[in-house]
């Protein structure tokens, strides 16, 4: 009976190794970004204060408070950078969107010669590192007055987000049965009419997803943001997320305010689509 | 009518090559060109004067760019590896939760939503010396007694930014991987049981082949934008202290645009644009050769 209890004991302790693993995860993961959401309700002081303040005796919202008030902290302009980031990121998503659809289409319903190629080849440009395409797109845009633009900006981010919303939305179109497509057609409708009323609702919930990915790129982009806009009428978020800091100080506070405001939007749009967005990697994976 | 004769895929893939072309491919024909001059951003007429191995011999002879070069490969292979594993481990054990593993799913792609700006500033924080979460820990706990410079010291300063880079992409190898674990055939399994496999076995010789398209995907798709580390490495050393930390990444940011040695900088760019695409490639290929193995291409 040695040997049974003994299994037993076993069994008891990988299932708590198992929890307290998976407990020093999650932990590793949450407190990062609770530390932030945290510190953006204390004030300075605290922050600031030796020895560490661990629990904390003052939470309030002057942070948040001067980051709104305009010329409060150092006179960020959180609200422009705020506006630029949407028009920015929502415009390059849609139009990003459009042209992923009709290339992913493209991808999952004809053959043509080159196929494999082509798309390594479009994923390829995809992997130039922002800060070396910065350089050159740098020099063009100072060139053609497009520095400084939302529309440069925009024409960036959609031909940074083009390659993977083909990848995903292709993944999808070829969940898409191809014989749905065809009795439609055999009905009586254009290939054109077809796509719009029988594979586009299908893979409607994906596309959505491809968009939310696009719009998380553009939201978060930092590189090539960072050189190519320069003054309050194209900053983005990210690169407004310096400006908290100087040479030798760092408003902590103020930067924890203007994260969390940051990373709201992005958490709400995930949480809607995650699980398409685990579906629409896997199946342009592993099928594709 | 010689557009009508178009064949209809070209068509519909007609938007994106134009985009990425406009954005791409010429400014990176133009990136080449300038790599070939001494190119300064303040002196617009050297663009005209062609030096062509000038800036390459410089770049490949100087000390401090294959450093920085090193460095960068180092960082990429320690962080790629070490994502890979706490991927594999952390979706293995969230896929043995019977409750609640939705609620932890969703904890998981947390890291997913940060912009890397963020998780730099995120981590420069916590290491901070002064203020930081992990200063304050151990010295609350008596682990340490004075400050730890982690930002200031060299070695360290890498290990922060490892810590903050494998923080934000993990979450990408778990997901991925969990994935290929929902889709895991039983049967074979199963049949690893009957024959008496230990578990190490069967997840050795069962479970791990089947998940390896799905880690080549990840690997994939992190392989696409390796060059995120820029972002977190710029907030949280800015390459220092005395060019420590430098990536290849940073260099030539800082050579390009305060240094304003634009032609130069192209010519490093090149060399780091080559190094990205080749991971990329590889990756793809060994994903497509992971695919046929299991039969399932198209």
């Amino acid at each position: 009976m040695a040997s049974a209890s003994e299994h037993r004991l076993r069994k008891r302790l990988l299932k708590w190794g198992h929890f307290i693993g998976l407990f020093l995860a999650m932990c590793v993961i949450c407190i990062p970004g609770l530390w932030v959401v945290l510190n953006s309700f204390r004030p300075t002081v605290e922050i600031m204060a030796k020895p560490p303040v661990w629990i904390p005796n003052e939470l309030n919202l002057d942070h948040y408070r001067a980051m709104f008030g305009g010329a409060g902290e150092g006179g960020i302009p959180v609200w422009t950078y705020f506006r630029n980031s949407l028009i920015i990121s929502v415009t390059s998503t849609l139009i990003a969107l459009l042209i992923g659809m009709a290339g992913g289409y493209a991808f999952a319903r004809y053959k043509f010669k080159g196929k494999a190629m082509t798309f390594v080849m479009l994923m390829a440009t995809r992997a130039v590192p922002g800060v070396a395409l910065s350089l050159p797109v740098f020099i063009i845009f100072g060139r053609t007055g497009l520095i400084d633009t939302h529309l440069g900006m925009i024409l960036v981010y959609v031909a940074l987000n083009v390659p993977f919303t083909i990848w995903l939305i292709d993944g999808f179109f070829r969940q898409v049965p191809k014989e749905l497509a065809e009795a439609a057609e055999i009905d009586g409708c254009t290939r054109w009419q077809a796509f719009w009323k029988v594979e586009f609702p299908v893979a409607r919930a994906g596309i959505a997803s491809a968009g939310i990915f696009a719009f998380l790129t553009s939201w978060n982009e930092y590189a090539l943001a960072s050189q190519l806009t320069r003054s309050v009428s194209s900053k983005t978020m990210p690169v407004g997320l310096l400006d908290f800091t100087s040479q030798f100080t760092l408003n902590w506070g103020g930067m924890c305010a203007l994260a969390v405001l940051m990373i709201v939007p992005a958490l709400i749009l995930t949480f809607l689509v995650q699980k398409h967005l685990i579906a629409g990697l896997t199946f342009g994976g592993v099928k594709g | 009518m010689t557009r009508a004769k178009l064949p209809p895929w070209l068509l519909l893939l007609m938007p994106a090559f134009l985009i990425l072309a406009a954005v791409v491919l010429v400014p990176l024909l133009l990136s080449l060109y300038s790599s070939f001059t001494p190119y300064h951003l303040t002196r617009p007429e050297t663009l005209w004067k062609i030096n062509f191995p000038f800036n390459y011999e410089k770049a490949l002879t100087d000390l401090g760019f294959w450093k920085a070069f090193g460095r960068t490969v180092l960082l990429l292979t320690i962080a790629l590896n070490l994502e890979m594993l706490l991927g594999l481990g952390l979706a293995l054990m969230v896929s043995k939760v019977q409750r609640g593993q939705r609620t932890l799913r969703t904890m998981m792609m947390f890291p997913m939503m940060f912009s890397p700006i963020l998780v730099g500033f995120m981590f420069k924080f916590i290491f901070n010396d002064n203020v930081g979460l992990v200063n304050n820990a151990l010295q609350s706990m008596g682990l340490a007694s004075t400050a730890i410079p982690w930002l200031v010291d060299g070695n360290l300063a890498l290990f922060a930014i490892i810590c903050a880079e494998v923080w934000m992409s993990t979450s990408v190898f778990a997901i991925l991987i969990l994935a290929g674990l929902y889709a895991l055939p039983q049967d074979p399994l199963e049949a690893a049981k009957v024959d008496g496999c230990t578990p190490w076995q069967s997840f050795r010789y069962v479970t791990l082949p089947f998940l390896m398209p799905f880690i080549y995907i990840a690997m994939a798709i992190r392989s696409l934008d390796v060059a995120r580390a820029y972002d977190i490495v710029q907030v949280m050393t800015g390459g220092g202290p005395a060019k420590r930390t430098e990536l290849l990444w940073t260099m030539i940011g800082r050579t390009g645009y305060v240094d304003a040695r634009m032609g130069y900088a192209n010519a490093m760019g090149y060399i780091a644009i080559l190094l990205s695409i080749a991971f990329t490639v590889y990756f793809f290929l060994k994903l497509q050769r992971a695919r046929r193995e299991l039969g399932m291409e198209d």
